[in-house]
């Protein structure tokens, strides 16, 4: 037999498991042009819709006339939200427990708010006809300042009831959405006023927007002879969208179909739900006809959910040594003009509170404050999971100001401070349970591969050459070291819109011993097809080439709350391990069976079940399928399938040190990244390939982030970034090599100890690019300085350092 | 409305004609009349490249051209660069290193990557930087397409030497 000459070690490899830098199943229609997205998708007689938008930022729409626009040829319907309003879909309930004008209702409250939806034979028509919609709009103050917000007169959401509560408590102001605090307040203030040493300072990271390369669009058909409605879209959560789908057009569920085919990319930007969804579900019921929506760039950066935005006041404060005794943090959240973030339904600022970061420290205090402005809705977790990267950046950068204020080293600053490996499971001062980690070890390994020590003399050199006027350029070198919080989540604690975040996976073994496996995530670039083929892989014994991955159709796919915070591998991951576990418990007693022993005499051993002590005596997991399937076995049913739906006991806490080293050129302010090196722990690694992968990724989103990206707004609440020409994604040219590394710790309460990689580079690379900015000027005595860090803002700071006097 | 113009073009090697508004775009006019989604639409501004597909020798953005400029022109997209028994050098390398992700800008990536080392068949990872700034991807960090590509020239340089 073929399988007794194979060695151990071929049987493992053939298996493309865990830790198999398995190519990516993916890639092969992908490069061929041969990816299916939602704008590929064409159905008999599709219309085209489109929006009317709002010009203003703030305004009463007095009235709106559609008849230039019905009159022009190949234009079918034109929806206001008074077509809306009878099958009170004129508004939709946000994730955050909030409203929001699916078409303008009366007025607008940002710039590029959706006002009319026009559904027409092609885009080019439809396109025609949004020009002939004519809207008069009346101004009104615009709010972009969220402090202003929070002091003026102008009432900006007229249709919430003044003083009544909001979602999340009460509201002190006509403009404030929720005060959510967490920790002890005045143990808080009590350590911290009777401090050896204390800091202070506001960081703000800016709004921004996760800009996936695709823009958001759905395809809506409802089929009037069979009264199902199939929904196609760029949706991180189909499953959900289904729900709410149900919940809002009286649809019952099991006539919607939602499918997400090919994402590309999400980033965050594809969780909420948009009006372009709601207006092509309608249209098409109008209509008959299949309806497609496909917002363009410039309404995906205008409209569609942003993120950040977070203006942090911190107090840190520390003994003379350095050991840090205290954290207090007040956020003013702009949130724009509807509560539309993205966050468990318990948690309007989501996971902030893991802004102690990676250390200990004994007491601390939060609170965030939302208030609405006219700007857009949102506030999605952008590539990270539920505000963590504000939390991130505010500690490193409240880490460092502490160490410029007790002239430390900032990274023996941290070493001082890290939560210790004996303390995991370690209580946090906000009430979090970080499951594992080894912070000391992965900042020793990461100190010693940059050669930390040269890198500072180096620098103290720079700095005096710079003195004696030989060089123009500084040099800095940024430190971070990262706790995120994934995997949300136990669904005691985190649900969406009274969802809770479980997630899923269902495999059936066919009989010829290949696998079909569904989860309830949605793979929008991440590699699912292929990653959770190994997790199985590992699991049967079936190779990972043998295993189809499906997720995306709600008709086939188990239930599950979708991909999104680093959430498919801490949570569909563990279901697939579970899964894959009940399989092999059915099969072990298919191979007793066989093998006519009982079922403890057999063991598994990576592609078979052995006997016990005499394992040339085994059945394959290919003979025990057909068994499975053709065998009558006294006891046991047919068939080889099973499902799990895994609640996770806690959330998962990876971690990373990154360092940076960029030299910055003072009398032009551009920066050039001479080195980064990025080290992650993520717990029990699936495919070191697509972490990699990963890790480049989500860092060339934090480059960006940090050194130029912005959704800004003029006083009139013009967004002055709607294009790719304003709004800086990096190119080739201006992206780094990275060095990656890893250490490994991993989860104790997860099935195969794995912990979620996708958003740790973009929390913790924007303090490392951020933070090697502002290092760079510390002999100067720059404390802070908002991001993005662009060539302006740095000549800037430089400038106002008098350093080009 | 215009007058609709009758386009001829040659898409992949084969003749195409129809009749189209002048205003209409290539990249509409080659995803929705010829069904070729390969190229994809990103941003309708000429930034991001997710469009790219080689008209008369030249890379071009057709998300911002004219159908009605390409009249005549011979058209390759990334459905013309290899075929699924015969994959393109850099189709595969790009699998082999891990070179794409949401898949989204792959297609307007490789054909680019494909005129590059028609220009230049043994670019410097600089020039390889340089040469394709003009088409962004928001996975990827560029690290490993980088490495596709210099991987895909020295493939192709490879196989030349061994048939001289």
């Amino acid at each position: 037999m073929k399988d007794e000459v194979e060695s151990r070690d071929d049987r493992v490899a053939n298996l493309k498991g865990l830790g198999s830098a398995r190519k990516r199943v993916e890639d092969v229609r992908f490069t061929q042009g041969k990816g299916n997205y939602v704008d590929d998708i064409k159905l008999p007689g599709m219309l085209h819709g489109d929006f009317v938008r709002s010009p203003y930022a703030h305004a009463r729409v007095k009235s709106i006339n559609i008849d230039a626009a019905m009159a022009l040829d190949g234009v079918v319907a034109v929806l206001t939200a008074k077509d809306l309003e009878p099958l009170s879909l004129h508004w939709m309930p946000t994730l955050a427990g909030d409203k929001q004008m699916v078409l303008a209702d009366g007025k607008v409250l940002f710039q590029g708010q959706e006002v009319a939806f026009v559904v027409a034979r092609d885009r080019y028509v439809a396109a025609d006809a949004v020009e002939l919609v004519e809207v008069d709009y009346e101004e009104l103050p615009v709010l972009t300042d969220p402090f202003e917000a929070m002091k003026s007169d102008t009432v900006l959401r007229e249709d919430l009831e003044d003083g009544a509560d909001g979602a999340h408590g009460p509201r002190r102001h006509h403009n404030h959405i929720f005060l959510w605090e967490e920790g002890d307040k005045a143990a808080t203030e009590e350590v911290i006023d009777s401090a050896e040493v204390v800091v202070e300072e506001m960081v703000y990271y800016h709004r921004t927007h996760p800009c996936p390369l695709e823009t958001c669009g759905a395809v809506a058909s409802m089929d009037k002879v069979n009264g199902k409605l199939t929904l196609y879209g760029t949706f991180q959560a189909p499953h959900v969208v289904r729900t709410v789908a149900s919940l809002l057009s009286g649809i019952e569920e099991h006539n919607i179909r939602v499918v997400s085919p090919d994402i590309g990319g999400g980033f965050g930007n594809k969780v909420g739900v948009y009006p372009g969804y709601v207006c092509s579900i309608v249209a098409s019921i109008v209509t008959g006809l299949p309806v497609k929506w496909v917002e363009d760039r410039m309404e995906n950066l205008m409209a569609t959910a942003f993120a950040r935005d977070y203006w942090m006041q911190g107090k840190i404060s520390a003994t003379k040594e350095g050991k840090i005794t205290g954290l207090h943090c007040h956020v003013t959240a702009d949130h724009g003009a509807f509560d539309a973030c993205a966050d468990p339904t318990k948690y309007p600022a989501g996971f902030f509170h893991i802004c102690t970061g990676s250390y200990d420290i004994p007491v601390a205090y939060v609170g965030v404050d939302g208030v609405y402005t006219n700007k857009a809705p949102g506030g999605v977790a952008y590539r990270c999971s539920f505000r963590v990267t504000e939390a991130a950046y505010f500690i490193e950068r409240m880490i460092e100001v502490l160490a410029m204020e007790l002239n430390m080293d900032a990274a023996e600053l941290r070493r001082i401070n890290f939560i210790r490996k004996e303390q995991f499971p370690y209580q946090s001062a906000l009430g979090w349970e970080y499951d594992s980690g080894d912070y000391h070890t992965a900042w020793d390994k990461a100190l010693t591969s940059v050669g930390y020590d040269d890198l500072r003399r180096e620098q103290a050199e720079r700095v005096e050459a710079f003195k004696r006027g030989e060089t123009r350029k500084l040099m800095g070198i940024g430190l971070s070291f990262f706790t995120e919080i994934v995997g949300a989540g136990p669904v005691k604690n985190c649900d969406i819109l009274g969802m809770g975040m479980f997630d899923s996976c269902e495999i059936r073994i066919h009989p010829t011993g290949s696998a079909i496996a569904r989860l309830g995530t949605i793979s929008q670039g991440q590699g699912h097809a292929t990653t959770f083929a190994q997790i199985l892989a590992t699991e049967t014994g079936i190779p990972a080439d043998s295993i189809t991955i499906e997720e995306g159709d709600t008709d086939t796919a188990p239930y599950g709350l979708g991909t999104y915070g680093s959430r498919s591998t801490p949570v569909a991951g563990a279901a697939t391990a579970l899964a894959g576990r009940k399989i092999r418990a059915k099969a072990q007693m298919i191979a007793a069976y066989l093998l006519e022993v009982h079922d403890d005499d057999v063991e598994f051993d990576v592609d078979r079940f052995v006997l016990k002590g005499a394992p040339e005596r085994f059945k394959t997991m290919k003979e025990i399928a057909y068994a499975a399937y053709n065998q009558a076995i006294p006891g046991i049913e047919p068939g080889l399938e099973a499902v799990s739906y895994y609640d996770p006991p806690n959330m998962t806490y990876p971690f990373g040190a990154y360092v940076c080293v960029m030299d910055v050129d003072v009398d032009t302010g551009t920066t050039d990244i001479r080195q980064f090196y990025a080290l992650d722990d993520c717990g029990t690694r699936i495919n070191p390939m697509v972490i990699e992968g990963q890790v480049h990724g989500g860092l060339t989103e934090a480059l960006a982030i940090a050194m130029g990206q912005e959704i800004a707004y003029d006083d009139l609440g013009n967004c002055k970034t709607g294009t790719l020409m304003d709004f800086f994604i990096p190119t080739a040219w201006e992206t780094p090599n990275y060095v990656t590394d890893h250490t490994e710790t991993p989860s104790p309460h997860h099935p195969i100890g794995a912990k979620g990689v996708g958003e740790s580079p973009n929390v913790g690379g924007v303090p490392a690019f951020s933070n090697a900015v502002h290092d760079a000027f510390r002999a100067f005595g720059l404390r802070q300085a908002h991001m993005p860090h662009d060539h302006w803002r740095i000549w800037q700071i430089a400038n106002d350092l008098g350093l080009h006097d | 409305m215009p007058d609709k113009m009758h386009i001829k073009v040659t898409v992949n090697g084969q003749d195409e004609e129809f009749l189209a508004e002048p205003r209409e775009l290539l990249i509409y006019a080659l995803r929705e009349r010829l069904n070729l989604t390969g190229p994809h639409v990103g941003c309708e501004t000429s930034h991001c490249g997710a469009c790219t597909v080689i008209v008369n020798g030249k890379s071009v953005k057709s998300c911002t051209m004219f159908v009605g400029q390409a009249n005549g022109a011979e058209i390759t997209t990334i459905e013309g660069l290899g075929s699924p028994d015969a994959l393109h050098v850099l189709q595969e390398t790009f699998r082999e290193h891990h070179g794409l992700q949401c898949g989204f800008c792959t297609p307007g990536m490789i054909t680019r990557a494909h005129k590059l080392l028609e220009e230049n068949p043994n670019p410097t990872e600089e020039e390889v930087r340089f040469g394709m700034a003009g088409n962004l991807c928001r996975c990827t960090g560029y690290q490993n397409i980088v490495k596709s590509i210099l991987a895909a020239a020295a493939q192709m340089n490879g196989a030349q030497e061994a048939a001289e």
